[in-house]
């Protein structure tokens, strides 16, 4: 039965939307339950921007940005890991279903396993971090002079952050295929990443910056396409193109995120559990 | 051709151990060696074999859960492993300590849920869930979250979702453990009527001997990760020489109870072990029992499948 292709490189994403749509379905049976997560979740990750704001009561600036440009980085960066922990954050649970054997379940069903691992406990309520970030972004492109190439980074800057830390969600989770339990450690890139990009890069040391840039490119997430956006040199020296080279890191980020996860599941299948 | 074939099939396992305060080594394990069978559709096999024999590591291999380290394996025309999703299409698994329902969704989401995930159409899906609904009881449950069922419920529903799919070949990782005996009595025969109509095969795992008497016409049974014996359940009852044992409470405490075909192995008060081949019935035996003796109580022990093992090594 040859089917057409599309509708093949397609048939993940509909199960996936499956496999979400099930636990949205489950999680709205407790609606009070689902509606205060989520509110708690927006008021939580909201009262974290308000302490920046709270900084900048006694500081003009922070390493040379106003508060309205710190809104634009934090908001970039919280959107970017706000939808890949949206979307596939469950991946983290990895070295839970190896442990249970879930896995085994998994792999028994005509679905590819990270569709199924990532669409496990599908949570509706991390939009909660989304909300907060979006509303922070919305007040940060206040200090955008708008154009049309702007525009264009700008969206740009929202679908590379969310693929660069979807990439380093799969990469580190599937670490545990080899520890078991290591979702610690997976979270001191994934959330320490973003964390680290919630500040202009200027208050850290060069070194660390270029360690951002060409190690592990949390900087491409929000730091250079922002310098873009407002029109600033470099403040590192670092060449002017990138400001515009985000999408290059994340297809690479892409690259080394499936091999590795080929490699974890590999593993496990030659050591079952 | 076979619906199941395993040639020379071998699997290994790095294991590493602690040797003095740092230094660690590896050695390989051999979870299954020189594994070869081959079972033909329609088919009801009984694989047994004491914990840690290579049960569980071969039928993860004939799922696709595990790569084999040499050897030859077909599953429906299928190398498992390296096409694991299309076999997965094929199979159904059951695995009895696990449950492959959503903890938290009640049956029918489960159930609905895997029918998109297989793809079965719309019309084949109603057919086969009324009917399994019906024959396995699982109507009322039908919105249960999983975690409130019962072991028994909760297996009956594993089945019902390893088979929406009209799997050719369904495996049965000990399905019958923990149930009663009603429970079990029922499955059974759910089992045979779905061999018997649809023509499923069916290889399962069990520790239990009635299992596989009351299913399976051949038996493998695997031991130190290969065949000690393939053939019919009878053969190896007989061949092997196990005992069934027979406990009886006597009214009174008395002499060693002499009953022709059973001997007496042990006496503990009123209380009296006698034992017979394994092979024969036990109706004359508590019959000659009942006739000579005030009994109070009686009770009747299979073999266990370690015991049958070990006097087939003994015996061959």
């Amino acid at each position: 039965m040859a089917e057409p292709v599309p509708a093949r490189a397609l048939e993940p994403v509909r199960l996936y939307g499956r496999i979400a749509r099930m636990w949205i379905r489950a999680s709205l049976a407790y609606p009070v339950s689902f509606w205060t997560m989520t509110i708690g979740a927006f008021f939580t990750t909201a009262l974290d921007f308000v302490g920046v704001w709270i900084l900048f009561g006694t500081i003009d600036g922070l390493g040379g940005f106003g508060l309205q440009e710190v809104a634009l980085l934090y908001g970039a960066s919280g959107i970017g890991i706000g939808v890949a922990d949206l979307l596939i954050g469950s991946v983290e649970q990895v070295g839970q279903h190896v442990r249970t054997g879930s896995l085994d379940v998994m792999l028994v069903r005509p679905v590819p396993l990270l569709v199924q691992v990532c669409a496990d406990r599908f949570q509706l309520r991390r939009l909660g971090r989304i909300a907060q970030a979006s509303a922070v972004l919305a007040y940060g492109f206040g200090a955008v002079d708008w154009s049309p190439a702007r525009l264009l980074v700008a969206i740009g800057m929202v679908l590379t952050a969310s693929v660069v830390f979807f990439c380093l969600f799969v990469t580190f989770a599937s670490v545990q295929f080899w520890t078991a339990d290591s979702s610690e450690f997976a979270n001191a890139f994934t959330y320490g990443g973003n964390v680290l990009t919630q500040y202009p890069l200027t208050v850290f040391p060069g070194e660390l910056v270029k360690m951002l840039t060409f190690v592990l490119p949390v900087a491409f997430v929000n730091w250079y396409p922002c310098l873009y956006l407002l029109g600033r040199d470099d403040p590192f020296g670092l060449p002017a193109w990138l400001q515009v080279a985000g999408p290059l890191p994340a297809l690479l980020l892409c690259g080394v995120a499936a091999l590795v996860w080929r490699a974890g599941v590999r593993h496990y299948e030659s050591t079952g559990s | 051709m076979s619906i199941i074939e395993a040639r020379d099939l071998e699997r290994t396992f790095a294991v590493r151990r602690r040797a003095g305060r740092l230094r660690r080594e590896r050695s390989t394990v051999h979870a299954v060696r020189d594994l070869s069978f081959s079972i033909e559709a329609g088919e009801m096999v009984g694989y047994i074999g004491p914990n840690g024999a290579g049960k569980s590591t071969t039928i993860k291999m004939l799922t696709g859960i595990l790569v084999p380290t040499a050897g030859h394996l077909r599953v429906a025309g299928l190398d498992p492993s390296a096409r694991r999703t299309e076999l997965a299409r094929r199979i159904g698994v059951v695995f009895g300590q696990r449950t492959t329902l959503w903890w938290d969704l009640p049956l029918r989401d489960s159930f609905e849920l895997l029918q998109r995930i297989y793809r079965v159409p719309p019309a084949t899906y109603r057919r086969n869930l009324d009917r399994y609904v019906e024959l396995l009881a699982l109507g009322d449950l039908l919105d249960t979250p999983v975690r409130q069922l019962s072991l028994g419920q909760r297996m009956r529903g594993d089945i019902t979702a390893a088979l929406l799919h009209d799997p050719d070949i369904l495996y049965l990782d000990e399905p019958t453990i923990g149930l009663d005996v009603v429970s079990k009595g029922r499955l059974r025969e759910f089992l045979r009527a779905l061999n018997d109509e649809r023509g499923t095969t069916l290889l399962l795992t069990t520790h239990d001997l009635q299992d596989i008497e009351a299913l399976c016409s051949r038996v493998m049974v695997v031991d130190h990760g290969t065949l000690v014996f393939d053939g019919p359940l009878a053969g190896l009852r007989s061949g092997g020489g196990a005992r069934r044992t027979l406990v009886v409470d006597l009214v009174d405490e008395a002499p060693p109870i002499d009953v022709p075909g059973a001997s007496t192995d042990r006496v503990e008060g009123p209380r009296q072990w006698l034992s017979f081949p394994a092979d024969a019935s036990a109706a004359p035996v508590v019959a000659a029992v009942a006739a000579a003796y005030d009994v109070a109580d009686l009770s009747l022990q299979e073999p266990a499948i370690e015991d049958v093992i070990r006097e087939l090594y003994a015996g061959g």
